[in-house]
């Protein structure tokens, strides 16, 4: 058995490497910055795998070609920033509706439009989850740091495979540009999820009828099941629903249930300090740095502070947030945006904790000693 | 194997009996498009597990609701984008595009480009109508200067594009124009951009009867078909004509033809040379 190797990588080298050890073996992006170096290292190790490697005309090309290439039967992702993610939008939510595994990366910079091209920000939470138009469930996951990057990257492709969705990797150009130390296990050892395929006769394959958890089986393009991966509504065959709007309330329904109920399967959280935590800090990405950092100081200085980092940022883990809430008085939100996940935080707290935003924009991370403040301020107005 | 050109039988093989009627409308030349696309790949004995039909939106993006292949329905444009990924990730299959004007020229005109220029061994099948006619009749990239649209209601002000002349522009290496009054012309064009080692673009003219036609006084359906022997002309008759008599005729025909190298080969040289490995 093979060693695990220690290196020193960039966050996006990280992310890049943690594809080709999930087994992504097709990449399809255009150029952005803070993202670059992901499609560059792919344009690289790609053909060296027997994979494949495209720079498409523009962004919503380079999701169109991994949207097509997943289809037929490969592990696909693609690479991108703000302004790139906006035109993405429009087939991110084709293959939710479509049901097709891939993985999004974005690397987040300061917005809106083209704002600072290396700089972080945090704000394109509720557009990674609401961003398409009409209604559909959505896996986004959250790297705080470069083992992570590799990491969650690996996470992305599983939570794809396993549930038929797209998988946005949320980062931000802190952790994607910072070098960090990172363990990279044997390949060998790494195991993903590979979507389920249909068994059967042809003429009974059902495309798009759902399993107990809500998630059809997925054929090959190439394969004897002929389907029709179909964008319009659609009934469990794949044929229209033109104006049958009981197959379309269905097919919503289970678009979006197949991610919501199934929580327990997706969610993971960090929780340290909770125990006899007054205030918590719920952070996430690079943010959670600083707030760890933070918690720890305050913890000093005698405050009784936890700290929460969700992982996976959508679907949200309410329950566990509902639990945070259950004990402490207040919880704090710090992100590098006017204030996005403070919403379903404060929605999961019910009331039962007060919810506190800490919101920074323009493009400097939140410090620990800023987070501290905010602290201190809470524990005052008591 | 002798053709089978049964009509019945060529239904039965590639359509689906329990999606018609089509939603197109009588008289609509779509379903001719359509049906040479069929008689094309019969033609060729394609194996039917490995034809991928993608199609984008519109009256012309809907003939994949009838077809038997294994299809995708893409956003307005996005079809060659799609298309582009499918054929690289599998080059076993063959890939064909069913797309109409605006859908390509218009919002998918940068996937189409470059498309050609790539070389990606795809054949698109453009049902050119010069107008957006499931939405209503909307003024596209193709609609003639001064005809008139719901949009163009004092008639177009813009100049259309040569559908043709732009892909060979930008690189196609087989370029082919086709009408629906020529049937078996057309049925011949498609059978060669599929055959074709590389990007296969024909332009197939198809009269938009309900919508355009009805517009710009064009007449019945009939009238609008016939009407394609004095719209085109084939490259053989158009050799000996002049530029004044060309002027605003369509040429039929294959436009281009030559032997480029294929861009899914070409990454086949790159994944051995990046494998240590000589081709």
């Amino acid at each position: 058995m093979s060693k695990a190797r220690i290196k020193l990588m960039k966050g996006n080298e990280a992310c890049a490497e943690g594809a080709i050890a999930a087994g992504v073996r097709f990449f399809a992006g255009y150029p952005i910055t803070p993202a670059n170096e992901i499609a560059t290292i792919m344009s690289q190790r790609l053909p060296q795998v027997g994979g494949k490697f495209i720079q498409m005309e523009d962004e919503i090309g380079s999701l169109g070609a991994a949207i097509g290439a997943a289809l037929t039967g490969v592990k696909a992702m693609d690479a991108t920033s703000g302004p790139g993610f906006s035109l993405k939008l429009e087939n991110l939510g084709l293959a939710a509706m479509v049901e097709v595994p891939l993985v999004l990366i974005n690397v987040q910079r300061v917005g809106p439009s083209i704002g600072m091209a290396t700089s972080p920000a945090q704000g394109d939470v509720m557009q990674a989850r609401y961003g398409s138009h009409g209604d559909y469930g959505i896996i986004a996951v959250s790297p705080s740091s470069v083992q992570e990057m590799f990491d969650l990257t690996i996470k992305a492709v599983d939570l794809s495979e396993k549930f038929r969705v797209p998988v946005i990797l949320l980062a931000d150009q802190v952790v994607g540009h910072m070098r960090e130390r990172l363990v990279l296990p044997s390949y060998e050892e790494i195991e993903t999820a590979y979507r389920t395929e249909p068994s059967g006769p042809p003429e009974t394959y059902l495309p798009y009828g759902g399993d107990e958890r809500g998630v059809p089986p997925m054929a090959k393009f190439g394969s004897p099941y002929h389907w029709y991966a179909n964008s319009s509504s659609h009934g469990e065959d794949s044929f229209q629903a033109t104006s049958d709007y009981a197959i379309s309330e269905k097919l919503i329904q289970r678009l979006t249930n197949k991610i919501e109920k199934n929580k327990k399967e997706i969610t993971e959280v960090r929780e340290e300090f909770l125990d006899d935590a007054e205030i918590v800090i719920v952070a996430y990405g690079c943010t959670a740095r600083s707030a760890r950092g933070a918690v720890l100081k305050a913890r000093e200085e005698g405050i009784k502070v936890g700290f929460f980092r969700p992982i996976v940022l959508w679907p949200v883990p309410n329950e566990e947030i509902g639990q945070v809430a259950d004990t402490a008085q207040a919880i704090i939100v710090p992100e590098m945006n006017m204030g996005q996940y403070v919403h379903p935080v404060r929605e999961a707290a019910c009331g039962k904790a007060e919810v506190v935003s800490l919101s920074k924009v323009g493009g400097l991370a939140i410090s620990s000693n800023e987070i501290l403040e905010k602290i201190r301020e809470v524990v005052k107005s008591g | 194997m002798a053709e089978q050109t049964n009509l019945s039988y060529l239904v039965d093989k590639y359509f689906y009996a329990s999606q018609m009627p089509t939603m197109w409308c009588p008289g609509c030349g779509n379903g001719v498009v359509a049906m040479s696309m069929c008689r094309s790949i019969e033609r060729l004995g394609l194996d039917m597990d490995k034809m991928i039909h993608v199609a984008g939106i519109g009256c012309a993006a809907v003939a994949h609701w009838y077809t038997k292949f294994t299809a995708l329905q893409t956003a307005h444009g996005r079809a060659l984008a799609s298309a582009t990924g499918i054929k690289f990730a599998n080059p076993e299959l063959n890939v064909v595009v069913t797309m109409g004007d605006g859908d390509a020229a218009a919002i998918g005109g940068n996937h189409l480009i470059h498309a050609c220029r790539r070389n990606i061994d795809v054949t698109a099948i453009v049902y050119n109508n010069f107008n957006y006619g499931m939405t209503g009749g909307q003024v596209g990239p193709t609609t003639p200067l001064r005809s008139f649209a719901s949009t163009a209601p004092y008639g177009n002000a813009e100049r259309p594009f040569d559908i043709c002349r732009l892909a060979e522009a930008a690189g196609a290496t087989y370029v082919a124009r086709g009408a629906v009054y020529y049937v078996e012309e057309l049925i011949s064009l498609i059978e060669r951009g599929i055959r074709h080692k590389g990007f296969a673009l024909i332009d197939a003219v198809t009269p938009c009867v309900a919508v355009f036609g009805r517009r710009n006084k064009l007449g019945t359906p009939g009238q609008m078909f016939k009407a394609q022997r004095r719209l085109t002309v084939s490259m053989k008759k158009a050799k000996d004509m002049s530029p004044e008599e060309l002027d605003g005729k369509l040429i039929r025909g294959v436009l281009v033809e030559k032997e480029v190298p294929e861009f899914t080969d070409e990454y086949d040289k790159i994944i051995a040379q990046a494998q240590g490995r000589d081709e």
